[in-house]
């Protein structure tokens, strides 16, 4: 009896694919999965509608790599300072400082881009970066600098709405920094005392010791914290939702608003009717989104099995 | 154990005092400076909550229905919903993610099967909150026909948060040392004895720890309960299980993006985004301090 429910996860996991694959089926075998999935246009509602996923998958892959430039350097220089740097007084005040981090319900972060990044990036910050700025190379008459220079602040750094992937990525960081982070520092716990008393005795500093031992020692559980990071930046959806703009078009620069992948589902599914074609393709999106991460979660696996590296599981 | 700590650090300590190194000390200031940014982004968030919501935060605001197109009165039936949903789900959860640890510190071998189960739970972690949403619409709304309900929310919760019931409850057990089983059962206790007598209440403590913070980790989630449970209006609190109710999260999203009200429920927002903060870091704070005051007070 009790193997059986042993299984549960399993069988969980199977429901879950089976249900998602069987609502999404009929959009690939319609549409066909090469337009679908490489279609530039998504405009479910229109008549004819057009189901291209690329726009939203654009949007995900844009938004989770300006996170990731973020959210890793950060998240692993918190996961040093915590396990290496800081006194241990401060460190059992920081751990379960970013633990509460972690569980920061993620409609109050898309409720504070909302209410005040994005005020502040349209309001405030182009004005500065695109009018100001400009002005101020323009006055300058070096070659360069007054023409050029100034002619991309005036045209790209102005921020026609708050609502924009930077705001996202920006808001996506602070939810990713303490999944990074909490990995990150079981990882260079892990490595054994030894390996720095070696590194000291040889008369390395701590900075040398952190570079060249504690952090080589830890690569892959590293490499573990920064894949379930992107995971998790890939499958958050009210921030995204709220605050990356929701246009389903292809982001081209960092202040165009995107609609990535679950901002869509989670938009749309209220109006889709039932067993329409637009129910179907979200599910398709959300197909999607459980591939990417599966493939993630696979990797981990691969690294965290291999290398021994770090226990994940309750860390998510 | 900290104590120890210090004494083996003490000479790296003199060590890096005798000579400054100007790149070391660069370095180790920048990385103090990024790692303590997640704490003070936030220490930010918090205190704008707190500015913006403790004035509108008052026992009407708390035990009130909301009035006048939400823009006036309380939040009463919103708390409800959600610890109605939160309390469901981990009564649903609980029993299966228990067993389930039992099942893998206990009776499992290494191999195959337990390669797959751990396999599963590890990518279940690491599933899209919006796409549990999915399941839970195309299996509870729509399959078993439960309807945008209290009860297919709960459920859709509850798969989402098992692997972390799970791994917690499974280290709760796996803490119990070997030696207490040994002892029940050279008493002559069956192994299910040994189990249900021994090593539940001992680890039990730990499983409940699990379980609060499982609870901070449901009751903050919005996108599960999108489409399976969540309305952006109900009459009241919900007399069964199979009607549809607000909840914090979802009142906080609504209110800020939908709706012709979006400026003069503002305040509303504010204070329940930090009735939401104060219920979730609440419970995620209780959790951590139980946790570890029973590390300390761990005898053996």
């Amino acid at each position: 009896m009790v193997s059986s429910v042993g299984l549960v996860s399993v069988i969980v996991l199977l429901l879950i694919g089976f249900f998602l694959f069987k609502e999404a089926f009929y959009i690939f075998y319609k549409a066909g999965a090469m337009k679908v999935l490489f279609g530039t246009a998504w405009y479910p509602t229109y008549d004819p509608p057009s189901f291209g996923m690329l726009p939203l998958i654009m949007g995900t892959v844009v938004v989770t790599f300006l996170t990731a430039v973020m959210a890793i350097p950060l998240g692993i220089a918190t996961a040093i300072y915590v396990a290496e740097i800081a006194h241990h007084r401060v460190k059992e005040f920081l751990k379960p400082l970013i633990e509460m981090l972690a569980s920061f319900p993620s409609v109050v972060l898309g409720f504070f881009g909302m209410v005040v990044i994005a005020p502040i990036l349209s309001n405030w910050l182009s004005p500065i970066l695109a009018e100001k700025l400009p002005e101020l190379l323009r006055s300058t008459n070096i070659p360069f600098i007054s023409t050029t220079l100034a002619d991309f602040c005036y045209n790209k750094l102005f921020i026609a709405s708050g609502l924009n992937i930077s705001t996202a990525a920006l808001m996506l960081t602070v939810r990713a920094i303490p999944v990074i982070s909490s990995i990150a520092e079981d990882a260079l716990t892990a490595v054994p005392r030894t390996y720095r008393e070696a590194s000291y005795s040889l008369g390395a500093n701590k900075w040398e010791t952190i570079l060249r031992v504690v952090i080589p020692a830890s690569v892959s559980g590293l490499s573990v914290a920064v894949i379930l990071g992107i995971g998790t930046i890939i499958g958050e959806t009210m921030i995204v939702l709220m605050v990356a703009g929701g246009a389903a078009v292809i982001p081209y620069w960092i202040f165009d608003p995107a609609r990535p992948m679950p901002a869509a589902i989670a938009a749309e599914m209220a109006e889709a009717p039932y067993q329409s074609l637009h129910y179907q393709a979200l599910f398709g999106v959300g197909v999607l989104l459980l591939i990417f991460t599966f493939i993630l979660s696979l990797i981990s696996d691969f690294i965290s099995r291999k290398y021994r590296a770090v226990r994940i599981g309750e860390k998510i | 154990m900290t104590g120890h700590h210090e004494v083996t650090r003490e000479p790296f300590e003199m060590v890096r005092k005798k000579k400054i190194n100007l790149k070391e000390s660069f370095f180790l200031s920048l990385i103090r400076m990024l790692g303590s940014a997640g704490a003070i982004i936030l220490f930010i968030i918090l205190s704008f909550v707190l500015y913006n919501g403790v004035h509108i935060l008052s026992w009407d605001f708390i035990s009130k229905p909301p009035i006048e197109a939400m823009t006036k009165g309380g939040i009463f039936p919103v708390i409800v919903g959600t610890v109605l949903l939160t309390f469901i789900c981990m009564i649903v959860v609980i029993p299966i993610g228990v067993t389930t640890a039992i099942f893998l510190s206990e009776y499992s071998k290494p191999g195959l099967l337990l390669k797959t189960v751990m396999m599963s739970m590890y990518t279940l972690a690491g599933v899209p909150s919006v796409v549990f949403g999915l399941f839970g619409l195309a299996v509870f709304v729509v399959a078993f026909n439960f309807g945008m309900s209290l009860f297919a929310g709960s459920l859709t919760l509850a798969i989402m948060v098992l692997p972390y019931i799970i791994s917690t409850s499974e280290e709760a057990l796996k803490a119990v040392p070997y030696s207490f089983k040994e002892a029940s059962l050279a008493c002559g206790a069956t192994k299910w004895q040994t189990i249900r007598k021994v090593i539940l209440p001992t680890a039990m403590p730990g499983i409940l720890t699990g379980a609060i913070l499982g609870t901070a980790k449901v009751s903050g989630e919005t996108a599960p309960i999108m489409f399976t449970a969540a309305a952006f209006f109900t009459p009241g609190v919900p007399k069964s299980l199979f009607e549809p109710i607000m909840a914090l999260p979802y009142h906080i999203y609504v209110l800020a993006t939908a709706g012709t009200h979006i400026e003069e429920t503002r305040p509303v927002q504010y204070g329940t985004a930090l009735t939401l903060i104060v219920l979730v870091l609440g419970m995620n704070l209780l959790g951590i301090i139980l946790r570890s005051r029973q590390r300390k007070k761990r005898a053996w």
